[in-house]
């Protein structure tokens, strides 16, 4: 084990000095992920979502919301409003891809919030334009909480006029109190992340594989140079210096990812959600990209084929599975497609969690994950195994 | 085994590639202390044997004993024992020679002051101390070469195994680098090393094994070899012409031992050489040929392993 460590420290050392971890594990996954970002309207407000608003209800309460609400974010040049002429209106106008967004306020809205009745606030989405969509949706979500704010406190002062007496029995009032209002959202599937947090997840899962690969090939390297003679002649077992190896690709793996979270959490306020899960997915995430790597390093019959046949496999599967373009939001075929790659599934999980899920959602994309490289790896490991690791 | 202070011991080593039989029933064995040569020319077998010595290849045949224990590619004991200097560098261009050493200590089990110790005087003796801490890649061949070999030195093996270490290395690394291998065997370290060089293993080595197309030829001190070829000396005849005809004239003379034709001229053993060459010279300008050089050699490796094989050990 101590030999197995001071290969992967030495490793370590050697892909540090050739700034290649520092390449393909951070700086490029980040840079893209800026670009990207800017690129897709994240950040720089020149993506201005279009609304169809149809105010059904007519009540005080609604005309707040249509008014006050969105009449601010319009003269801030947040978002452009279109009145709708019905709800169907509003709903097709979403759909033919003219507005980002129908928001539709029903009939007896302003009557349910009043008396404490569940309401809701409708919100198609254009399935083209998934960020107009996640614009409109938190710009309904901020109004419903805070009319459910405002909800709770005049049950709180309305219950403290008998019982100020029992605080702890009011409190359990107001939290088994329904929620008044509830957002309802037409979308079918509700696994995006939001932008931000989608592409820099995108490119993370993506350049993992390039990362992990400069420790996987290291032993094609030390076959080149001639040093895996010596490592052979050294008493220890080749068992030793393949855990060695993967310790360090694995290693380079999660610091990589680690460093793409806290980065794009630091830097673009990005959500990944509940950090167990995400390290879990990331953990499969790296095992999955080791054993494809380590499969294409087996068959490959020389350095720079593995090299070559490497990167193909990571664009294939990368782009599949949907790192460069959302694939969940295109027609179903593709998402269905994406759950071939490792990535399709990786993205899926971290989207569950970036949604608000933990760990129990992700399990299956964690397994799925881990099936990948367990499977490829296992063949990689026994290939080795048949033909030795010196030739 | 421990006993008759053998530290390695090879019995009728076999290595097959393919159709090609590169060794082919190789037995030596090298006492503690003793500097063992394989002499042989390009292809001769020497780096597959020692990759079946050092544990690097499955072996077809035979057996390798080191110090007592049994070698085989798994053999992890056997292995401690050996120091091995690959015929190819085998270093890490982007480690330093510190780095380099260091890594290859550590994988040898030493540690702590005892590794930093070892690597300071390693880099004495290889001649690169104000170089330590520069990156390999920025070496001489030479200074490359000499760390190849440091790293082999570094955990004091009893077995040093040396893979031509000469090869490609100005006359001035060179000269460091034997008087290195001198040094450790005079301290008792057992060496085994190889090379085409006939003056390396007559000035290092206190046996050598002449091998050739996968099997030793011959074995022995310098003195038992040279025996084998008998008082004869060797004259190097450079000659142009009929060179077939030449050498069957010169063959049928008396006093004329052997005779190897090659692409420029003839190498004959014979009695005397000195009284020989007068009748030698006109029977050669008789059959037809023009003579170039001549040149009497005593007897050396170079012409033991001639009289072997009928060949010489370079072109
Ligand atoms: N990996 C291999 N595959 C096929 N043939 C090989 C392989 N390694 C060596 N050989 C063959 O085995 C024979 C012996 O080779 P070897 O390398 O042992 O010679 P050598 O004495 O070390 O030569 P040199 O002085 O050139 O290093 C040669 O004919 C060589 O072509
Ligand atoms: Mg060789």
């Amino acid at each position: 084990m101590r030999a197995a460590l001071v290969i992967a420290f030495k490793d370590l050392r050697q892909r540090l000095r050739d700034r290649s971890l520092l390449i393909f594990g951070i700086l490029a996954p980040l840079g893209l992920t800026l670009i990207l970002n800017s690129v897709l309207g994240g950040t720089d407000g020149s993506f201005m979502p279009k609304l169809a608003v149809f105010d059904e209800d007519q009540s005080e309460v609604s005309r707040t919301f249509v008014e006050d609400v969105l009449g601010q974010l319009v003269t801030e040049g947040y978002v452009e409003v279109t009145p709708a002429a019905s709800a169907e209106d509003a709903e097709n106008l979403a759909e033919k891809g003219d507005v980002s967004a129908a928001v539709i306020v029903p009939a007896g809205f302003g009557q349910a919030v009043n008396s404490g009745q569940p309401a809701e606030v409708r919100v198609v989405g254009n399935p083209d334009s998934p960020i107009g969509r996640d614009i409109a949706r938190s710009i309904v979500d901020d109004y419903v909480r805070e009319v459910n704010g405002v909800r709770l406190a005049v049950a709180l002062v309305a219950g403290s006029g008998g019982e100020a007496s029992d605080p702890a029995g009011l409190a359990q009032k107001a939290v088994q109190m329904p929620s008044p209002v509830t957002l309802n959202l037409a979308e079918s599937e509700d696994r995006q992340l939001d932008t931000k947090t989608y592409v820099a997840a995108g490119m993370a899962v993506f350049f993992l594989f390039f990362t992990v690969r400069a420790g996987v090939m290291s032993l094609l390297e030390e076959r080149r140079q001639g040093t895996l003679a010596r490592l052979l002649a050294a008493p220890i077992s080749s068992t030793t210096i393949v855990v060695g190896k993967s310790l360090a690709s694995f290693g380079f793996g999660l610091l990589s990812m680690a460093a793409l979270v806290i980065a794009s959490t630091v830097l673009l306020d990005a959500h990944w959600g509940d950090p167990i899960g995400v390290a879990a997915l990331s953990i499969a995430a790296v095992i999955a990209a080791m054993g494809i790597t380590s499969l294409v390093a087996s068959v490959a019959k020389t350095e720079e084929q593995a090299v070559g046949i490497s990167s193909t496999v990571a664009v294939v599967l990368g782009t599949l599975g949907g790192s460069f373009f959302p694939v969940s939001q295109g027609p179903a075929f593709l998402a269905k497609i994406s759950l071939i790659s490792p990535h399709g599934w990786l993205l899926r999980g971290f989207g569950d969690l970036a949604g608000g899920g933990g760990v129990g959602d992700v399990v299956g994309a964690v397994l799925a994950v881990l099936a990948f490289g367990v499977v490829t790896g296992g063949i990689a490991v026994l290939m080795l195994r048949s033909r030795g690791i010196a030739r | 085994m421990l006993g008759n202070g053998i530290i390695l011991e090879c019995r009728d080593l076999r290595k097959t590639y393919g159709d090609r039989v590169a060794v082919n029933g190789v037995s030596f064995s090298i006492r503690r202390g003793e500097t063992y040569g394989l002499l042989g020319p390009n292809g001769a077998g020497k780096t597959t044997t020692i990759s079946m010595i050092c544990g690097l290849l499955e072996r077809d045949g035979g057996t390798v004993v080191v110090d007592g224990k049994p070698m085989s590619p798994s053999a992890v004991d056997a292995k401690a024992v050996i120091g091995y200097v690959p015929q190819d560098l085998a270093i890490y261009p982007d480690l330093s020679a510190r780095e380099n050493l260091r890594f290859f200590g550590q994988l040898y089990g030493l540690s702590g002051k005892t590794l930093s110790a070892r690597v300071d005087e390693v880099l004495e003796v290889i001649g690169l101390a104000d170089r330590a801490n520069d990156r390999a890649d920025s070496f001489s061949g030479g200074m490359k070469r000499r760390l190849n070999i440091g790293i082999g030195m570094l955990h004091s093996p009893r077995l040093l195994v040396l893979d031509e270490p000469t090869v490609g290395v100005d006359p001035q690394s060179r000269n460091a680098i034997l008087d290195t291998v001198d040094t450790l065997g005079g301290q008792g370290i057992a060496v085994l090393y190889t090379t085409q060089y006939m003056e390396e293993a007559e000035r290092l080595c206190d046996r050598v094994g002449i091998i050739d197309e996968g099997r030793l030829k011959a074995e022995g001190t310098r003195r038992e070899l040279v025996a084998l070829v008998g008082q004869r000396d060797r004259i190097a005849l450079s000659a142009q012409g009929d060179l077939e005809a030449t050498a069957r004239a010169v063959s049928a003379l008396d006093g004329v031992e052997q005779v190897n034709r090659h692409e420029g001229g003839l190498d004959l053993f014979v009695k005397d050489a000195r009284r020989m060459l007068p009748q030698l010279l006109s029977t050669v300008a008789n059959a037809g040929a023009s003579v170039s050089a001549v040149e009497v050699v005593e007897p050396n490796l170079e012409a033991v392993f001639l009289h072997l094989t009928g060949k010489a050990l370079r072109d």
